[in-house]
């Protein structure tokens, strides 16, 4: 579910991000920040669709890397998620990057 | 095409991933019809929110929702029937309100989401259930 890039992790969303998947993300990104991992990428290029309560499961996730001084960025969402994600206020709590390679790049530099 | 060729009823047990349903018949119609992709889009998310809100909140007895999609000159028209309660729009928005005073990451987006994503909304809640009629512009 999740790749390791130095102090950085993607990890790859399912195709609808309901809240089984979002808990499943959560578990993930947990274990991560549990191993000092405190950077996460959500990389969605598989995601067509989200609802509010795999949303809300994620703003945790935000929540908890931050408060470990890291971070949840997303790469490759797409209009209309990044569209509901603007309704949200997510963009306010987290960087939306266009690739995987500019999300990566956010955080070392 | 006759009227009667442009309506889709869907009756949807109210179960976990059951709203998928109503999107994947949505993207098909939104297809049929030449809507933008982006549109169908926002439509599916829309209508999952509305699916949602029907489960949780409907207190229905036959645990069923009534979907119905209507292509018409203006657009796409869906309408979610829940038969259930009903509840007081004044007294939800309130909690709505409520809860984004507390911060964004708590739950009760539903409604904002629907009315973000479509083009017009009206909710119209009595003893007998909520209906939800959302449109999308070609």
């Amino acid at each position: 579910m999740s790749e390791i890039h130095g102090n950085v992790a993607v990890i790859n969303a399912p195709s609808y991000v309901n809240n089984q998947a979002a808990e499943a993300i959560a578990e993930e990104g947990t274990r991560l920040l549990g191993e000092g991992i405190v950077h996460l990428i959500l990389n969605l290029a598989e995601s067509k669709m989200v609802n509010s309560v795999g949303i809300a499961i994620i703003i945790e996730v935000i929540d908890n890397a931050t408060q470990k001084g890291g971070s949840l960025n997303f790469c490759c969402v797409s209009p209309t998620i990044e569209k509901t994600f603007q309704i949200m206020g997510l963009k306010q709590l987290a960087g939306i990057y266009e690739d995987e390679s500019s999300a990566l790049a956010s955080v070392d530099s | 095409m006759a009227d009667r060729d442009k309506h889709v009823n869907l009756s949807i047990p109210m179960q976990p991933d059951m709203e998928v349903i109503a999107t994947t018949t949505a993207e098909s119609i939104g297809t049929f019809m030449g809507l933008d992709k982006n549109k169908v889009d926002e439509v599916k998310i829309a209508l999952v929110e509305a699916c949602i809100n029907a489960f949780e909140h409907s207190k229905s007895e036959e645990r069923r929702i009534d979907v119905s999609f209507s292509i018409d000159e203006a657009g796409l028209m869906i309408s979610i029937n829940d038969g259930g309660a009903g509840f007081d729009m004044d007294e939800a928005m309130a909690k709505i309100a409520e809860k984004r005073n507390e911060g964004i990451g708590d739950r009760g987006w539903g409604l904002t989401l629907i009315h973000g994503l479509m083009d017009e909304v009206s909710i119209a809640s009595t003893s007998s259930g909520t209906l939800v009629k959302m449109l999308k512009y070609r």
